[in-house]
Formats: structure tokens, C-alpha cells, sequence
């Protein structure tokens, strides 16, 4: 890896995801809606690692679509010259039962976790077949394999970006272009503060090392920790029936 | 409900939300009382604000700017020691004071003026913050030094996390060739035999600290292991460090420390070998050999623990002797306690903790009154002999001996932030 874009780059993961890469001197375009934070990170990152390079464009992934977007991922095309790897962090944990009552809310969740992703990654993915390299890595959620009571808004959001990807990457294959799932479970972050932690939390650096693991295995799917995959597949196999009067 | 629990486990704190605070932070919720945390590492219920707003300070942790030929440092309040470290320690800078763990945040060493093993020779943290940032409820941002908004500068520093939330933080750096520490141990018979040694080695060391068997009696009373380090000078072979860390896996009912596993241990670990000539090591284990184990404190139970820290006047040494006695009766304590004196330079903090004198720390296994009496007992002895009790490990002090102990503390209150609290402070002062 050495030229890597960033959405969401003021994300816990993805600024852990950031430092473990920083380490193999990547150089970064980074994108976070917040202004101050980017600069934040940039002077954070300078600090570090004295020896790269960083530069950084706010976007607000509800506002900044169409022309507007493109635009800004040419200029980061440009200024980084061939790139290696676009990685996608950025999302929101929406209140579900805020979703249910009102569909503004439903509405916008499904935009900033779905939709947004998937226009970031029809726009990069089209430059990188051009480029016939690179890899595409998106955080996606083991929300996104089963719809649950308790939050099915962004469930259906992940679950839309975790077939979308499935294609993507069947089509990209013939031309030397990775993408990668990832599917973090209970991660201890900004997104997840006031949750009661558990057993199956994991912290961020852990699920970074992960994401830096799978993305030079070029792996297709991730879960991380591991452990989700199995809890995944169980959760999977039961009878709709019976899951439909479960409470999860 | 969220529930946080500090490093002693007492008990879990339920605040009724939890904020990330920022620059632009807006204190809208006035009813509410604001306190801000950071790595939870204080043991008793300072960080502690039950059904108030905690101002998570973990994600203000950006490192602003690095001015690597002059060692100075400017940093987010929620960076911890040990990123600061890695950092700074490859550039040939160190922290000029540390404490016993690296997981600790910077604003975290600010509010508690925390020491460490070369308090006699250098002073508190305090000393080398150039300056800060405060936000106050008011919503305005107060730069604060030696110069600038002093009377916020020395009432924040070693002021609890009352005085507002801190923000960012600039440090004077200490300059070190290497990461490597040359260490030596010597055995002391007795409180006397480590009164004796202390004199001579604190002239000559850097950096001091002694680990006593808190058990010992009679004529071995307060006898123990005393160390002291030096940052190595140029070397060309530097030690290395196992970077492996481990974790505690699970918190037992009971403490796993009780009274034969602390005679054992502390038998054992006063008779080893000391080695006679002195030792090169890597500055983790020897600053932070606790963090090594992660989750250490799950060892004392699901009852948690106390830990009780006292500074004693350099004059009054027959009172550490008593306290050393009741503990030895008492028969409680644990593997880690540690004796150390503190040198008269002060950083200025109207409530910092150390001050001239002989501090001793030891952890207690939480046996509910039986522990309590004891540290009432202890107290006693504190007030009498103008000693103090440091907050950031307390939970137990009464209003009357915190008085006692901080005679700046009237001048501190005008300075505390009228949104701000913590569970330590009602427990002083009520609402």
C-alpha cells in the first residue's frame, strides 16, 4: 500500500486503521464531515509521522453526492496519482425505535449507511478498474445478515452494501480490483458509548489490526473478531418461525 | 444504564449520560452536574459522577504539535502516557515525570499533580506544564499559565477535574539518550535501616522507590527492597522488552490476595537475590511493572479494593511507623506497597498531593467495615502528624482530614466550576 483514501477518517476504527498504515508510510487523502476534526487528525497524524503525506476534504455523506462528490474524488485521484487503496469508514448507529417513528430519520440512516457508501464506491471503483489496481475495503456490520427488532434500519442499510459489494467484486475481479467486506461486531467506539460492554466487545486497534491483515490478504469477507462469523452462522440458521418471536 | 467502574471496584458509577466533549462544547443541560474522565485509572470515586453528565475526554486525543529539537509537546487532554511514550521515546525524549501506570491520560496527570519515583529531585507533573487550555461552563476557553489566567492554572493543577474539562496540554519534555534505565536494588532491615539508606541514595538518584513487606513486625518492621534508576547514557546494545502484555481473565468472587498468599509472597519476594551490581533494563518494566498484568485489579475480587496513600512530614517518621504497625497487625495490605519521599519542590497546585515527607501506598482488599476501621485508624494518625491523603486514590477520607491536609483548599473553591462535581466531592462537601 502507498496512496490510500479514507471516508470517515475521524471514525475509532478508522483512525486505528490509519496509524497501523501510517507505519508503512502510506500517504493519505482523508475525508470526515467535521472540518476541525480534520485538521485535528492531520496535525495528529504530522506529529507521528513526520515523513508522509497527508491532505484532507470535508464531505457530508447526505449532502455531498453527484457532481459534488465526484468532484472531490477526482481531486483526490489527482493529488495522489495512482491509488492503492480506498477505504470506506464512515456510517452511523441510528435509534431504531426514532426510525420507526418517523421516516426522516429511517430516511436519512439508510442514506448515510447504504446508499452514500454505495455512490463512494461506484465512483472509486470506476477509476480503479481504470487504474487495473487497487483494492476497495468497506465496514459493513453482522447487522447487515439478519434483520432484528432491534435494529433493522441499519441492518437493511449494511445488508444492501454487503450484496452490492458481493457484485462489485464479482465484476471487478477481471480487472485486478479487490473489495473487501468487513464485519465488525461490538466494537468499543465514539458510535457506541453508552452500550453496557460485554464479553463480545472488541476494541478498536484490535479489529484495525484485522482490516490491515485482510486487506493485504486481499480476503473477501472479514469477520472480526473471529468469533462472529461463528455466532453469524448460528444466528443464520435459525428458522424464521422461531426467530420471528425472538428477542434480539 | 451505562455503568463505569473506576480501578478500584468498589462499586460502579451510573451517570446519567455521557458526553464527548470539544472545543466548542455547549453545557446546556444546567440542571445536571458535569465532570469530565479519562482512563478510569483514579481508584476511588473522584471520576465518579453518579446521575450527572461525564465529559469522556478519551476521544480528545490528537497530538497538536511536536517540537522535536526543544522537547516540547502539545497534545489533546485524552492522550494517554504510554502513546505519548512511543512517540517521544524513539526522538530521545522522556516524560519528565511519571507515574506507576502508562495508562493514564495527560489531563488525567494534570488534575491529580501526579508524582513519581523522582519527586525528589524534579517535583510533580505540574512542573513541566507550560500551559493549558480550560473550558468552564461559562463556555469560555481560558488559556492558562505561570503568567496567563493564573489563578486557573494552579487551582487546576492537582484540582480533581473541578475547575472545568482541560483540553489541551503543553509539556517540557526531558531529554534521554535511550530507552534504557541502569537499576539497582538494596535490602533494608527495618523503617530505621530505610531512613538510613534514603538519606544517602536520594542524594545521589535520580529516580527512588521502595517496596516494603508490609507484613514484617517487630524489630523487621517496615523492612523491604529499595531502588533506584538512572537513564542510561550512550550504549551500543540496548535491552529490549517483551512487549507481550496479559490480561486478567476474570474477576473472581473472592480476593485472591488474602493473608497466606500476601505472607507468602512477601517472604519470598523480601528473601530473593538482589543482585549486587547494577542492571540494564528497558524503562517499561522499571517505571510500570503493574502494567504488564492488564486488568490486575480483577485479582482482588468482585468486592474490588481500596487503595490507601498518606504523606507523613518528614518529621514525624514514629508516625509511619505506627501506620506501618497497624497494618502489620491488621494483616491485610498487598504485594504492592510502596514507600517513597517526597522532595519540597512544588508545582504550585493549590491541592497537590505531594509535599515534603514519606508517602507510603498500599492496596487493600475490600472487607468492608473491618477495612474501614482500619483506614479510620490510619486517618487519625495522618491528621494528627499534618499529613494528607491523596484524592485521586481515595474513597474513604472524611470533610475533617481533607481539611487538614490542603490548607489552600478554601482559595481552591472559588476556582471550581459552578456545573461541575464528582461523587468525591458531595462525599465532602453534599450537594
Amino acid at each position: 500500500m502507498q496512496n490510500v483514501i479514507v471516508f470517515g477518517s475521524n471514525s475509532t476504527i478508522a483512525r486505528s486503521v490509519i496509524d497501523k498504515l501510517a507505519l508503512e508510510r502510506c500517504n493519505f487523502y482523508l475525508f470526515a464531515r467535521e472540518k476541525s476534526q480534520l485538521e485535528l487528525q492531520i496535525n495528529d497524524l504530522k506529529v507521528k509521522y513526520p515523513d508522509i503525506n497527508v491532505s484532507a476534504d470535508a464531505y457530508d455523506a447526505l449532502v455531498d453526492t453527484g457532481e459534488i462528490l465526484n468532484g472531490k474524488i477526482k481531486q483526490a485521484f489527482d493529488q495522489l496519482g495512482r491509488v492503492d487503496l480506498v477505504f470506506i469508514a464512515h456510517g452511523n448507529l441510528p435509534n431504531q425505535s426514532a426510525c420507526e417513528e418517523n421516516w426522516q430519520d429511517a430516511n436519512s440512516a439508510l442514506k448515510v449507511n447504504g446508499l452514500s457508501i454505495i455512490e463512494i464506491c461506484h465512483n472509486v471503483a470506476k477509476r480503479l478498474k481504470e487504474q487495473q489496481q487497487g483494492t476497495i475495503a468497506v465496514i459493513s456490520s453482522v447487522a447487515g445478515e439478519r434483520g432484528r427488532q432491534s435494529n433493522y434500519v441499519y441492518g437493511t442499510a449494511k445488508g444492501m452494501i454487503n450484496i452490492y459489494l458481493q457484485g462489485l467484486r464479482n465484476s471487478l475481479y477481471p480487472h485486478n480490483v479487490h473489495v473487501l467486506t468487513i464485519m465488525p461486531g461490538f466494537v468499543d467506539t465514539k458510535m457506541t458509548t453508552e452500550f453496557k460492554k460485554g464479553l463480545l466487545w472488541a476494541k478498536p486497534e484490535k479489529v484495525a489490526n484485522d482490516i490491515v491483515k485482510a486487506i493485504h490478504a486481499k480476503k473477501n469477507v472479514i469477520y472480526t473478531p473471529w468469533f462472529w462469523r461463528i455466532i453469524m452462522r448460528i444466528i443464520k440458521l435459525i428458522p424464521e418461525n422461531k426467530f420471528k418471536k425472538m428477542k434480539l | 444504564m451505562i455503568e463505569q467502574y473506576s480501578w478500584g471496584r468498589i462499586k460502579a458509577s451510573k451517570p446519567a449520560q455521557i458526553d464527548f466533549p470539544s472545543a466548542n462544547y455547549s453545557f446546556l443541560q444546567r440542571e445536571l452536574q458535569y465532570l469530565a474522565k479519562g482512563n478510569l485509572r483514579s481508584y476511588g470515586d473522584e471520576a465518579y459522577n453518579d446521575n450527572g453528565i461525564i465529559l469522556n475526554t478519551l476521544h480528545l486525543d490528537h497530538f497538536i504539535h511536536f517540537d522535536r529539537a526543544n522537547g516540547v509537546l502539545e497534545l489533546e487532554s485524552g492522550v494517554l502516557l504510554e502513546q505519548i511514550l512511543n512517540l517521544i521515546v524513539p526522538c530521545g525524549w522522556f516524560l519528565p515525570v511519571t507515574p506507576g501506570t502508562k495508562y493514564i491520560t495527560v489531563g488525567g496527570a494534570v488534575a491529580n499533580d501526579v508524582h513519581g519515583k523522582n519527586h525528589h529531585k524534579v517535583g510533580s507533573f505540574g512542573c513541566f506544564v507550560d500551559s493549558f487550555t480550560l473550558l468552564r461552563s461559562d463556555g469560555l476557553i481560558y488559556q492558562c499559565s505561570r503568567e496567563l489566567n493564573s489563578h486557573y492554572f494552579y487551582a487546576t493543577i492537582g484540582g480533581m477535574g473541578l475547575t472545568g474539562i482541560i483540553l489541551r496540554v503543553k509539556l517540557n519534555l526531558l531529554t534521554v539518550n535511550n530507552h534504557a534505565i541502569v537499576t539497582k536494588a538494596y535490602k533494608f532491615r527495618n523503617l530505621e535501616h530505610y531512613m538510613e539508606l534514603n538519606a544517602e541514595l536520594e542524594r545521589q538518584s535520580t529516580y527512588t522507590v521502595a517496596w516494603i513487606d508490609c507484613l514484617a513486625s517487630g524489630r523487621s518492621l517496615g523492612r523491604g527492597v529499595y531502588y533506584t534508576g538512572e537513564h542510561a547514557g550512550y550504549l551500543e546494545r540496548l535491552p529490549a522488552i517483551n512487549y507481550n502484555k496479559r490480561t486478567f481473565p476474570f474477576t473472581p468472587t473472592k480476593s485472591l490476595i488474602n493473608g497466606l498468599t500476601l505472607k507468602a509472597f512477601n517472604t519470598l519476594y523480601y528473601n530473593r537475590p538482589v543482585a549486587k551490581s547494577p542492571q540494564l533494563v528497558h524503562y517499561d518494566p522499571f517505571f510500570y511493572p503493574l502494567d504488564k498484568l492488564l486488568n490486575w485489579n480483577r485479582i482482588y475480587g468482585r468486592k474490588g479494593f481500596y487503595q490507601y496513600q498518606c504523606v507523613i512530614p518528614n518529621a514525624a517518621s514514629d508516625a509511619m511507623r505506627e501506620i506501618l504497625r497497624r497494618i502489620s497487625i491488621s494483616g491485610n495490605g498487598s504485594f504492592l506497597a510502596v514507600l517513597k519521599t517526597f522532595g519540597s519542590i512544588s508545582s504550585g497546585g493549590m491541592m497537590s498531593f505531594p509535599r515534603p515527607g514519606l508517602a507510603l501506598a498500599l492496596d487493600f482488599a475490600n472487607r468492608g467495615n473491618s477495612t474501614l476501621d482500619l483506614f479510620r485508624s490510619l486517618d487519625d494518625i495522618v491528621l494528627t502528624h499534618g499529613g494528607a491523603i491523596y484524592a485521586a486514590k481515595d474513597a474513604t477520607q472524611s470533610r475533617e482530614v481533607f481539611e487538614a491536609g490542603y490548607p489552600q483548599l478554601n482559595e481552591f473553591i472559588k476556582y471550581i466550576d459552578p456545573l461541575f462535581s464528582s461523587n468525591l466531592w458531595r462525599r465532602l462537601y453534599g450537594n
